[in-house]
């Protein structure tokens, strides 16, 4: 059987986060192929269904990833409102099952693609470690079984 | 732009090698082939490099001949290559917000350099993503808004001043508000300016005489700001009088020049209990006056109230020269008087500041470096003289030094009424109060709302020409809107679904732009031009009755869930 490889839905900001994830890529920092990429304007756009309809459709991380706090995002404060429904969520996921760890927001600047690989490294490690998201083993076993 | 006619999606996908960038890891081909079978995708080529001249050429050909209207590059990043495709498409006629891009190279081919089935795999992956949003992609226009060429300047200092002058010189009409009863702002009460020592009013003389003679300069003293609605270019500004009359007038740019006050550091030092305990500014009035009488032993005490472990944590630039300075007009006047300067550290930085700050030295001025944690303390005896006990932290021992005059340089700090400003504006204050820029370094006197800029004091300590400096800078900014008279608004912009909207109000309060307010039927409403489309609000809704443009939900849930190979309903 070949190794779990998780799949990870990440929402990343166009001014910070997803110029990070760009520039890990100009400096050919490597990190692992798990995670898929969904650029937004600001975190603050992460709507919570977004991240639980992807968690009911089999993804077994979701990172929403922002400009630094306090004052570095673009649209003023999109990055508090987004770290206030994160931290709601992960206590919600909790009661669906869902381990919280499986559910990341990261900081990471227009500099910082070292930080990006990091986060991507670590957070493919840590879900390898989980396994495949139970909600998809249920899902996939209503779907599929 | 909702009403245009909906046509089913004829997608073109433009694959890039990038040279070898992409090509040497990603399987260019198999993507290729991959594209060509997804939903309605009606085309799919490769090329060397889709932004080359011929790259360009070929999705404008395939536009043409495939009949197109979504066109999709699968290459580098869209924030330095989505307006070369978007410019593209423009030039075929397809809406430019109906092209998409999939990062297969910054975010695939150069992070997974050594995983070419991987990459591979995450880059059919991602085209399949900008396939499901770009079916769902609509066509947007940026809205055109008329520009009103006249300017507010809130403050008539010489910040506010100089900025108005700037502006009238380039034909715009200026309204100047000050709610003194005269121009000058603090330049009013200094006497020489350092380092050159000419007389403040010398400077400031000319500069009201040039505005007051102004004819497109209106000047509006004794006057504040009372409310400011609408957006870049159409601001309706409303002042009231001393007199509580109102008037109303229209400005394309606002200019916040308000300045700042000194700290009044009553209860330090003595100052309120012994008269003979005074601030730089009110030793600046008596010299100007000529009312100071010839003191023995003056004492400056720096960073009164400033440079703080907590609060007023800032430096406030402004106080070492200002302390030097005034030492060197009482040794001018009165050479034989003793000058102390207590200083935690002296920062003598502008041009010409250090060889003042020399000068002062050569003259007899005594420089004594004090600790913070060990401030001097200010003792009076039976008749009044006072002493000044310091540990002087370089000799290493406490100094008692008898005086006559104790003068403390305390920092700028920002006026009482400046919230009240900043919440008519909707502008921000920063944790030491002043006005807050949008970005500190490349755009430092702009604010995050376009067409409101800031200089001077208002925006944190500065001495005269730095206040100068700045008010040239924002009026060459406020004329740039002015001067192009029409401005095109972002067209990514949150829009309600009326019947939908409860009228919660919750978008209201989150948005940071103050773009949405409620109508008269209770409903939200989005002023679009003020919108700036981060979709704070759209993702707050409890009704989901908020559309972001071009990131709607079905849009962006659309591209999540084909990441997982699932498809949205």
């Amino acid at each position: 059987m070949t190794e779990f490889e998780p799949k990870i839905v990440g929402f990343l900001c166009n001014w910070c986060a997803y110029a990070g994830a760009d520039l890990a890529g100009v400096s050919r920092i490597q990190y692992p192929p798990n995670i898929r990429i969904v650029r937004v304007m600001c975190s603050g756009r992460v709507d919570p269904v977004f991240i639980l309809e992807a968690f009911r459709s089999g993804a077994d991380g979701v990172l929403v990833a922002g400009c630094h706090l306090p004052s570095d995002c673009h649209y003023i404060s999109g990055n508090f409102k987004a770290h206030r429904r994160i931290m709601m969520l992960k206590k919600l996921l909790l009661q669906f099952g869902i381990e919280p760890e499986r559910l990341r927001i990261e900081w990471v600047s227009a500099s910082e693609g070292d930080k990006f690989a990091t986060v991507i490294k670590d957070m493919t490690e840590e879900i390898k470690k989980l396994g495949p998201s139970p909600l998809k083993v249920q899902v996939e076993g209503l779907i599929y079984g | 732009m909702e009403s245009m006619e909906e046509e089913t999606p004829r997608i073109g996908v433009f694959v890039c090698h990038c040279g070898i960038n992409i090509g040497g890891v990603v399987n260019v081909p198999e993507v290729v082939e991959y594209a060509k079978k997804l939903p309605c995708v009606v085309y799919a080529e490769e090329n060397l490099y889709t932004c080359s001249s011929e790259g360009i050429s070929k999705i404008k050909e395939g536009i043409a001949k495939y009949n197109l209207n979504r066109v999709i590059v699968a290459s580098c990043t869209p924030r330095t290559h989505e307006p070369l495709f978007r410019g593209a498409c423009e030039e075929a006629g397809v809406n430019k917000y109906l092209f998409e891009m999939a990062n297969i190279r910054d975010q695939c081919s150069w992070a997974h350099m050594h995983e070419p089935e991987g990459a591979t795999e995450k880059a059919k992956d991602l085209v399949r993503m900008a396939v499901a949003k770009s079916r769902l992609l609509k066509p947007l226009e940026e809205p055109e808004i008329d520009v009103t060429p006249s300017a507010l300047v809130i403050g008539g200092g010489i910040s506010g001043m100089t900025a108005a002058l700037c502006l009238s010189n380039q034909g715009f009409k200026v309204h100047i508000v000050e709610k003194e009863p005269e121009l000058g702002g603090m330049l009013g009460h200094l006497y020489k300016l350092y380092p050159t020592m000419q007389d403040a009013s010398e400077s400031l003389n000319h500069v009201v005489n040039s505005v007051k003679s102004n004819k497109s300069i209106e000047v509006l003293t004794s006057t504040v700001v009372k409310q400011v609605k609408g957006f870049i270019g159409n601001f309706e500004v409303t002042v009231q009088k001393a007199n509580d009359e109102t008037a109303n007038f229209e400005a394309g740019t606002i200019i916040v020049a308000t300045g700042a006050p000194i700290f009044e550091p009553v209860g330090m030092y003595g100052y309120g209990e012994y008269d003979n305990v005074i601030t730089q500014l009110r030793l600046e009035q008596l010299l100007k006056d000529g009312q100071l009488k010839k003191p023995e032993s003056v004492v400056m005490i720096q960073c009164v109230g400033a440079r703080e472990k907590e609060g007023r944590t800032y430096c406030s630039r402004i106080c070492c020269m200002t302390a030097i300075k005034n030492a060197l007009l009482i040794k001018d006047l009165h050479p034989d008087t003793d000058v102390y300067i207590l200083f935690r550290e002296l920062q003598t930085y502008g041009k010409h500041y250090e060889e003042h700050y020399r000068t002062a030295q050569d003259k007899g001025v005594k420089f004594v470096k004090y600790l913070q944690e060990k401030s001097p303390r200010v003792v009076s005896g039976k008749n009044g003289e006072l002493t000044v006990n310091v540990y002087h932290a370089l000799l290493n021992e406490e100094l008692k030094i008898g005086s006559d005059l104790v003068v403390l340089s305390t920092p700028l700090i920002q006026h009482e009424d400046a919230r009240e400003l900043s919440q008519i504006l909707k502008v921000p204050l920063g944790p030491d109060g002043f006005f807050f820029e949008v970005h500190v370094k490349l755009r430092p006197i702009d604010f995050a709302t376009d067409g409101i800029y800031v200089c001077g004091t208002a925006h944190s300590p500065k001495d005269t020409p730095e206040s100068v400096s700045q008010a040239f800078g924002v009026a060459s900014r406020a004329a740039i809107p002015m001067a192009l008279k029409r401005l095109r608004t972002e067209a990514i912009t949150a829009v309600v679904h009326e019947n939908l909207c409860s009228g919660c109000g919750t978008c209201v309060k989150l948005c940071p732009y103050g773009a949405i307010e409620k109508d008269e039927k209770g409903v939200a409403r989005v002023t679009e031009v003020v919108c700036k489309g981060c979709g704070v609000c759209a993702a707050t809704c409890p009704e989901r009755a908020i559309e972001m443009r071009h990131f709607t939900s079905e849009q962006v849930m659309a591209q999540a869930l084909a990441a997982l190979g699932r498809t949205s309903a």
